[in-house]
């Protein structure tokens, strides 16, 4: 079924209050399917926002949403063999998805830079963390030195706050700490000042007291740099701390988009409700169980028809003549910047959230 | 990684004892007696009476092991008489050391038995070596960067031919048409790397293909699968990510990690060749190791059994110390443990 988002959703809330001129990353209906043997698994499916210069989106989902994907897909990290992606990718006025493969290979680690979770897997087991990072600096910079290179590196990794940078350098990622290692590879994202940085899951594999510290480290460097931010995380308190917007995304495509704020204290989506109930909370007295949203994710190949969520949704009912089922809902605004894919009516929206939602909040 | 090696190069000398050992107990220690079987037709109690004093196998069997490591040392005599020696020394042989035996059969020291025939062998099995290891590596990492397109096919289904043709066919192949039919290349035969490289080379190339097709064609399969899983590996996405020529990330961040089993698997193999190089030999009638233990198994030629046992034992025993030092260098993870 075609997407039917308007030109009202093509440019997201920051981008209209800054005015008429495109943003620093303009993703518009980007579509990213991939053939398998089973069927096309949809796995984005018409997705639009923006991010400026110096502003953070927080992309949130269950695993299988689409947000790693998506980050994928700005990149060009997909092979073009396996998947078909198609919509614009605006990129300091350049349209990442009709440039040539060689000139997205000089944008990728240089202009924009990718923060992978798991940092272990992602970084070379057989090279030291310095060897690595002086690669990202001369790739795209093969006139500096080794040895400036590796200055360069020590710098980094000192900016990062690892301790004794000139010894780590030398070191391998096996002999760093879960912590020092996601430092390490957020010191070689920034090794190029990278003007866009995209963090998939940036905090997953760390516990809590790191996670904070990492979290402090990338805002700082943002406050540095004034790099635009791709949160990707299905940790919503991580997105409240970090995130200007926030994109919730479910079974490939967008279901909420709005200013933080917003979003977190008068979500409109039934989905978006179900995440902010299940957040366990520590200030409430341990009376009820945690509040999963029932159900699993849908299957990018089978996706349900009508709006993907109905399945999981309580509140079918609620919409007459069963459209839940049949049509696709639009994006559509819900407040100033806020946009919404539900069927319900406003007014029956908001009431729901008054009644059912907000207490439990 | 100095003490490393010194603990292995122990445990290497420890290992080689006991395997010469064993071997020595299991022929010279078997239930048969190893005197009777040094002559075949026409034998007379006095025969083999004389044989079993010439060979020492009149003496416990602990002072004949003793006697054995012992040889490999300093010179040895057969029979060890001092007696007879100084009577008649034109009636005992003297071996000198390393001295891996006496062989009555052949009337020779073992170890000048060995001498001849190691060269040919370890000229074969290098040549197969380094044609296997090239062109299986190539050839895999090709198929691996084209996965299901024509050209992967091809080489998986070529190489599943080559997996499973014997290597005496392929042998034979070889030398009924390339060599005699077609003559396309020289028969086979064997010049010593001492009377230039393009001549050994050429005597040797036949056999050492035929040697490392079966190994070659495991290994388009073996460096396939491995550079299929290091290719999708979450640092490859990395590399890319940084902005890495493609080619570049297959060398240095791809093979470079798919080396380290492949490494392995060779060393192990190199080890092996023993048992290839048998049939190659056979079929090109090169006079190697391989032939050499043929001959002295259908003769019941003990000594030299033992001898080429341990010696191929030794090499297996060298391949795998040099493939865990190679090991460390390769695989930094490795080194600090």
């Amino acid at each position: 079924m075609a997407d039917t988002s308007g030109a009202t959703v093509t440019t997201s809330p920051s981008a209209r209050a800054a005015g008429e001129r495109t943003a620093y990353l303009d993703v518009r209906d980007l579509k990213v399917h991939f053939p398998t043997d089973d069927g096309l698994v949809k796995a984005v499916d018409g997705l639009n926002f923006t991010v400026e210069r110096g502003k953070t989106i927080g992309i949130v989902g269950e695993s299988g949403s689409g947000k790693s994907v998506t980050s994928q897909g700005i990149l060009g990290l997909h092979r073009r063999t396996r998947a078909r992606a198609s919509g614009q990718i605006w990129l300091d006025g350049e349209d990442l998805m009709t440039v040539t493969d060689e000139r997205l290979r000089e944008l990728r680690g240089n202009k924009m830079a990718m923060i992978f979770q798991d940092p272990l897997s992602a970084l070379h087991p057989y090279y030291t963390i310095g060897s690595q990072i002086v690669e990202a600096i001369r790739v795209h910079h093969s006139d500096t030195s080794k040895s400036a290179a590796k200055a360069k590196a020590v710098d980094l990794l000192g900016l990062v706050g690892i301790p004794n940078p000139a010894r780590r350098v030398d070191q391998y990622p096996h002999e760093f700490s879960g912590g020092m290692r996601q430092r390490a590879m957020i010191a070689m994202a920034l090794a190029n000042d990278p003007s866009l940085l995209i963090a998939d899951e940036p905090t997953t594999a760390l516990d809590v007291t790191v996670q904070a510290q990492i979290l402090d480290l990338m805002r700082k460097l943002q406050a540095e740099f004034g790099s635009a931010i791709i949160m990707i995380t299905h940790d919503l308190g991580v997105v409240a701390e970090m995130a200007d917007d926030i994109l919730v995304m479910y079974g490939g495509k967008a279901v909420e988009h709005g200013p933080v704020n917003d979003v977190f204290y008068e979500p409109e989506h039934p989905y978006t409700w179900g995440l902010l109930t299940s957040m366990p909370r520590l200030d409430r007295a341990r009376l009820s169980r945690l509040n999963p949203v029932p159900g699993n994710p849908p299957s990018l190949i089978n996706v349900p028809s009508g709006c993907a969520f109905h399945p999981r949704c309580a509140f079918t009912g609620q919409v007459p003549a069963d459209a839940c089922r049949a049509a696709v809902p639009d994006l559509t605004a819900a407040g100033p910047g806020h946009l919404t894919r539900c069927h319900l009516e406003p007014a029956t929206r908001a009431e729901l959230f008054a009644s059912e939602i907000k207490p439990r909040l | 990684m100095f003490f490393y090696i010194i603990r292995r190069l122990i445990s290497v000398v420890v290992m080689l004892f006991i395997i010469s050992m064993t071997t020595f107990l299991v022929f010279f220690a078997s239930p048969v007696d190893p005197a009777s079987l040094t002559c075949a037709k026409n034998c007379t109690p006095a025969v083999i009476e004389g044989n079993r004093k010439l060979l020492g196998f009149d003496k416990p069997i602990t002072v004949q092991y003793a006697n054995f490591v012992k040889g490999l040392f300093v010179a040895r005599d057969f029979p060890d008489d001092p007696e007879q020696k100084a009577r008649a020394p034109q009636t005992v042989f003297t071996c000198a050391a390393p001295c891996l035996g006496y062989s009555q059969r052949q009337a020779k020291s073992v170890t000048e038995i060995i001498k001849d025939g190691l060269p040919i062998t370890a000229s074969i099995a290098l040549g197969a070596f380094v044609l296997w290891i090239t062109s299986g590596v190539f050839f895999g990492i090709i198929a691996a960067l084209n996965r299901g397109r024509w050209i992967d096919r091809l080489l998986v289904g070529v190489s599943l031919i080559g997996y499973s043709l014997p290597s005496f066919f392929i042998g034979q192949l070889l030398l009924v048409f390339i060599a005699i039919k077609w003559q396309l290349w020289p028969i086979p035969n064997f010049v010593p790397l001492s009377e230039g490289l393009w001549p050994w080379m050429q005597s040797i190339f036949l056999p050492s293909l035929t040697l490392a097709a079966i190994f070659g064609a495991s290994y388009v399969r073996l460096t396939r699968a491995y550079m299929l899983e290091t290719m999708s590996e979450d640092y490859i996405r990395t590399a890319r990510a940084k902005g890495v020529k493609e080619s570049v990330v297959v060398r240095r961040h791809g093979l470079r990690a798919a080396l380290t089993p492949i490494v392995t698997a060779a060393g192990l193999d190199l080890g092996g060749l023993l048992g290839g190089a048998i049939i190659s030999e056979q079929v090109f009638s090169f006079r190697g190791l391989g032939w050499t233990s043929i001959q002295a198994i259908t003769n019941t030629d003990l000594p030299v059994i033992v001898a080429v046992v341990v010696v191929a034992s030794f090499f297996i025993v060298i391949a795998n110390l040099v493939v865990d030092v190679l090991y460390g260098v390769i695989d930094p993870r490795v080194r600090m443990s």
